[in-house]
């Protein structure tokens, strides 16, 4: 018969972890979009040699492990005298690597799509700013989508190395557990199933969006 | 009046209009024929301003297109341009295609640009598919829907560049007797073509480019009864 020692209360301590993993994740994804569609943005319209240097600070965001970059991110805070908590330092380092990410799926949003659609919509007087609301925007948003959601879920994941910063997420709150329990396989069972609970609404929806304006395309 | 004066443009090392001059008055329609690299569908983009031109002038009712000071997108307002290949926006549907740029653009209410979007596409007869999405036309359909969105900006001279070239045979009737239909209630056009007989009945002046230059402009009658550049009488008997 199974038996396990889990109460109501560490179900309750593990909700707490998975609040916070929402949290950060829901900042850094929303954070790292917006910055993500103004540098995309602006890597696109200023061309490669231009955009240069905000490429190669993008880059390290890319290469450098997210865990190096926390724990450098933490460091440099504290040296600076910035005086943020964790929580803040967390969503900072993960929105910056998020940013750099979404950086490249707007770019390649806004190559998809053609130049000609582009030019018809300037040679009816819409200025750049209408094209890109317009025209580029959405045309863009559907192709970008996809990459999107795997970025998004792939940072929600990404979210549990901010348990080295001292935030206590939903990985962490399942390691606590397990310390204290010594029931590894149930407790991380959970933890993986509260993962799951989390990310399959965000891939459903980027399959119901796919769906609905794929009919149109 | 659009005016072209010595007008040159080149794409790197090659130059593809090399000193045109020409002048469109209102409601004429020219019709301008040549092969391919003969510099004629750039030429319609330097009238609408999406390519620079090298040096020279091109005047739209007096307001020229290249100069610093000239307010390129109230311009291209006056001016509508279709391209053969007719980059329907596909995200939109036919009537919310053809009513973006005078909401837009023009700032119209609403009701008032569905209400010209709906004349316009029903003036092309597309007054039957209002609200499906371009994807489901065909070719010529799209295509007259690009003429419907340029039209509904009340443009005082329109430009088509090649609009036949990407349809299959059996829709360049459609999109022709769309453009008779202009012709015949006074639009100002220069249609860029390959379509003769289309030359032939509509326009009042046919312009011949070869390499770069205007070899010949004439009423069609003297153009096709008697080409006087040899380039132009290898070209028609080419196309004959």
């Amino acid at each position: 018969m199974f038996d396990t020692a889990l109460t109501w209360n560490d179900m309750a301590f593990l909700a707490q972890g998975a609040w916070m993993t929402l949290m950060v994740t829901a900042v850094a994804v929303v954070a790292g979009t917006v910055m993500g569609i103004v540098f995309g943005v602006v890597r696109y319209q200023a061309g490669p040699y231009w955009s240069l240097p905000l490429t190669f600070v993008l880059d390290i965001f890319r290469s450098v492990p997210l865990l190096i970059q926390l724990v450098l991110g933490n460091a440099f805070q504290s040296i600076a005298r910035l005086g943020w908590d964790p929580f803040t330092t967390s969503c900072v380092i993960l929105s910056l690597y998020t940013a750099a990410y979404c950086t490249e799926i707007v770019r390649g949003g806004i190559e998809a799509v053609p130049a000609t659609t582009r030019r018809a919509a300037r040679s009816l007087g819409m200025t750049w700013r209408q094209d890109m609301r317009y025209i580029v925007a959405p045309l863009a948003t559907r192709v970008s989508l996809p990459a999107w959601i795997g970025l998004t879920l792939g940072v929600l994941k990404d979210s549990s190395l901010v348990l080295w910063l001292g935030l206590i997420e939903l990985l962490r709150a399942s390691q606590i557990l397990v310390t204290r329990l010594q029931e590894p396989l149930f407790i991380l069972l959970i933890c993986g199933a509260i993962y799951f609970l989390i990310s399959f609404p965000i891939a459903r929806l980027g399959g119901y969006l796919e769906k609905r304006w794929s009919p149109n395309d | 009046m659009i005016e072209i004066q010595n007008v040159r443009k080149s794409f790197g090392q090659l130059e593809v209009l090399k000193g045109i001059d020409l002048t469109v008055n209102k409601g004429e329609v020219l019709t301008v024929i040549g092969g391919s690299g003969s510099g004629k569908s750039t030429l319609l983009t330097c009238i609408n301003g999406l390519e620079p031109i090298d040096s020279g002038r091109i005047l739209i009712d007096g307001t020229e297109v290249h100069a610093k000071s000239t307010d390129l997108n109230k311009l291209r307002r006056k001016v509508g341009i279709v391209f053969q290949q007719w980059n329907a926006f596909p995200h939109l549907t036919v009537v919310e295609n053809v009513m973006l740029a005078p909401r837009k653009v023009l700032g119209l209410p609403k009701a008032e640009a569905r209400a010209i979007a709906v004349k316009q596409l029903s003036h092309v007869g597309l007054g039957e598919k209002l609200d499906v999405y371009p994807s489901r036309l065909s070719g010529g359909q799209q295509q007259r829907m690009a003429i419907a969105r340029a039209l509904a900006m009340s443009p005082d001279y329109m430009l088509f560049d090649e609009v036949t070239s990407a349809l299959d045979p059996q829709l360049v009737g459609e999109v022709l007797d769309t453009l008779r239909m202009l012709a015949r209630e006074g639009m100002t056009m220069i249609c860029v073509t390959h379509e003769m007989k289309f030359a032939r009945e509509v326009s009042d002046r046919v312009a011949f480019f070869h390499q770069g230059v205007m070899m010949e402009i004439a009423p069609p009658a003297e153009f096709f009864g008697n080409p006087r550049a040899p380039e132009l009488q290898k070209f028609l008997s080419a196309t004959h």
